[in-house]
């Protein structure tokens, strides 16, 4: 943003300190994030910069704690993975296809009630997780599905459906019916139309909303800390419990692993809302 | 006037059709949201009816002492009870020390009036040695307690099948003897001050987001796609990252020996051995959530931001108005609808926060849903938890109505 050369004075000084605002405001929203990387490289078991660290000496880093991460033996990191990752993958196909089902039924014309039905279908991410977490550790205790994988899938996708019921609505707000009317025309079933045409076409923001489902999946905390036993443990249960008792620099490789996939998914993503523009048709 | 009626290609009246085909589209519309609205009725809305249902249940002790209340119920309250009362109060707990339950009872009647404990106790270690006939007389020779009027009122009062009682406690308030609702003592007010802390925590924070996300959104939506595109990813890498990997920063961040701290005292304005307390209060709770929360109000204004034409402001400063008149007058009042979004988002979040204040806040920076959190997993007062987690369910349903109508469900916008 260059300022036009008649600009007065107080407004130069005015736009730079504005600019110089909007910088602070971005340096506390992403510099928390930074302070963890060099941390999780540290050679001591603390977690504040040592002098070795500030003067960049090689000896003052190591990748200790990231072998720690993996091999350590009393580390549960493997089976919490695993878990996280089973979990995740299970919630995410439950939400998305339960969530695009529904999307196609409230975007339709032809929806009765549609504001009600949005309300309550997207309802469970304002509920506050802890509200929901009671709610359904009772009802799961209930049906017998308490700490298993299965009951905590199912609270996974609860959670999870009202994102890619988001997403996709707004992905076929912008969609053009009369090409499924064509298709239906030339002889086409709706489920076949489906697949081969409409799909393809809201296909990013089904994948976007897929991508949520999955993060909210595998951050979740709250729900699985009612729900889980020793068994079904995830990455958060146990990034929650190490930061109960005291931060580690383990904890900080596990964080700097995670911040890495949310890079990659933040990219996917990014590129998903563009291509959907483009396929909508949306010209920014 | 009569008009010809209009007959489809199968000769049926076209309007008849159009009907027909009209139900069957929206009979299929209604298909198509049914598997997700049945899963979530089964699985979460009931399960949310089950807790409300919980929090004023007080069926437990009913069942436990079913002859006792049945006698009770006709006594007025006023004398002592005659005979049938404690015949049957005989009757239960022999019962229950054969059954070895009547350790349930204990608390319940406990939380009506202290002392009940040890009152229950006594009785049923000597329940062996009681003789047929004249009940009365012998549970008062037990313990004269029996004999107080005011300990078989409490009895009385935890009769009915349903209480609110674990509501008024979450506002500090009880039943007393008689029935009539009074203020807890003062050393148990301890719930009043966390529904405000909570409130203002929730206000503040909104407040601190709204004031930060407002003028980096403008810069987002007023820059050239290129520069903008590039400053999004710190605004939507924060809200992709885990909330507890987040968290953890501001733990590293936070802490005694940490980052802030030391600059704090390189800049001279703490000692280095009298470093502030940034953490475990309500100072951490409250810089944590402000960045946690930040992205969900700068999404929204920059989504309204980005449809306010540039040619507005420039009308407006045409028109002689300074820019700082223009934004006033021309540009904030298009906003507002971003700014409403946005705050309710962030309110609705903050107030429910669990993680956040669980980990930096300590106990004072703890807000109700860590109290929620304990009544269930260490206190294991489940229907407490409930009468809690039901107020602060009606609070965010009543916010989440007003935003509503005013901004629409549809319109919350994600990335």
């Amino acid at each position: 943003m260059s300022l036009p050369n008649y600009t007065a004075w107080n407004y130069r000084i005015w736009h730079y300190t504005y600019l110089t605002i909007c910088g602070l405001v971005f340096f506390f929203l992403i510099a928390p994030l930074f302070i963890i990387l060099p941390l999780s490289f540290n050679a001591e078991q603390y977690i504040h910069f040592s002098a070795g660290m500030l003067a960049l000496d090689p000896d003052a880093f190591s990748l200790r704690w990231y072998e720690d991460m993996i091999y350590g033996t009393k580390n549960p990191w493997g089976l919490a993975a695993k878990n996280s990752i089973i979990i995740a993958f299970f919630a995410t196909i439950g939400s998305t296809i339960l969530g695009t089902v529904a999307a196609l039924g409230l975007s339709s014309r032809y929806m009765p009630y549609k504001a009600a039905f949005m309300a309550l279908l997207i309802s469970p991410m304002i509920v506050p997780l802890i509200i929901s977490g009671t709610a359904i550790f009772f009802f799961m205790a209930k049906v017998g599905l308490a700490a298993t994988h299965t009951g905590i899938i199912l609270a996974h996708i609860i959670l999870g459906t009202p994102f890619v019921v988001i997403t996709v609505t707004a992905t076929l707000t912008g969609f053009d019916h009369s090409v499924t009317r064509a298709a239906a025309s030339l002889g086409s079933n709706p489920v076949n139309t489906f697949m081969k045409i409409t799909l393809p076409l809201i296909l990013p923001g089904v994948i976007s909303g897929a991508l949520f489902a999955f993060v909210t999946s595998f951050d979740e905390v709250v729900v699985v800390l009612f729900l889980a036993g020793l068994e079904n443990t995830t990455i958060p249960i146990q990034m929650w419990v190490g930061l109960r008792e005291q931060l580690s620099p383990t904890i900080m490789a596990v964080a700097t692993c995670l911040i890495i996939m949310s890079t990659l998914i933040l990219v996917s993503a990014e590129l998903l809302r563009r291509r959907s523009e483009r396929l909508r048709g949306i010209n920014r | 006037m009569s008009t010809e009626q209009i007959l489809s290609s199968d000769g049926i009246p076209l309007e008849i059709s159009l009907k027909k085909a009209e139900r069957k589209n929206k009979f299929r519309a209604v298909m198509l949201v049914g598997p997700l609205f049945l899963f979530l009725i089964i699985t979460y809305v009931f399960p949310i009816g089950d807790m409300l249902f919980r929090s004023i249940d007080d069926r437990k002790i009913t069942q436990m002492l079913p002859n006792t209340f049945t006698a009770i119920e006709k006594w007025d309250g006023q004398d002592l009870p005659g005979e049938p009362v404690y015949a049957a109060l005989y009757e239960d707990l022999a019962y229950l020390k054969k059954n070895k339950t009547y350790g349930k009872i204990i608390a319940r009647l406990n939380y009506e009036k202290g002392g009940f404990s040890s009152l229950i106790k006594k009785t049923v270690r000597k329940l062996g040695k009681f003789e047929e006939g004249n009940y009365k007389e012998q549970f008062i020779e037990v313990n004269k307690r029996w004999g107080q009027n005011d300990y078989l009122v409490s009895l009385k009062n935890a009769a009915p099948n349903w209480t609110f009682a674990k509501y008024l406690k979450g506002v500090d308030l009880k039943y007393d003897q008689n029935g009539s609702i009074v203020e807890q003592p003062e050393d148990r007010r301890i719930h009043k001050v966390l529904w405000l802390r909570t409130l203002k925590v929730a206000f503040w924070v909104t407040i601190f987001c709204f004031i930060l996300a407002y003028p980096i959104s403008y810069l987002l939506a007023t820059l050239p796609m290129k520069y903008s595109n590039l400053l999004m990813i710190c605004v939507l890498l924060p809200f992709w990252t885990s909330l507890l990997v987040r968290t953890s920063s501001w733990m590293v961040l936070l802490q005694q020996q940490g980052p802030i701290n030391d600059l704090i005292v390189w800049l001279g304005f703490a000692a280095n051995d009298a470093r502030p307390e940034l953490m475990y209060n309500v100072i951490g709770t409250f810089v944590a959530m402000t960045q946690i929360l930040l992205p969900f109000m700068v999404l929204p204004l920059y989504s309204v931001m980005k449809t306010i034409s540039p040619s507005l402001m420039r009308a407006g400063k045409s028109l002689g108005g300074t820019p700082f008149v223009a934004f006033r007058k021309v540009y904030f009042p298009l906003t507002i609808p971003g700014i409403g979004a946005g705050s309710l988002l962030v309110f609705i979040l903050a107030i429910g926060y669990y993680i956040t204040p669980a980990l930096v806040g300590g106990a004072s920076g703890s807000l109700i849903s860590n109290t929620i959190a304990y009544h269930m997993k260490s206190s294991l007062d489940w229907s407490f938890a409930a009468a809690l987690g039901t107020m602060l369910l009606v609070g965010v349903l009543t916010i989440y109505w007003i935003y509503n109508k005013l901004v629409g469900i549809d319109n919350i916008k994600l990335g």
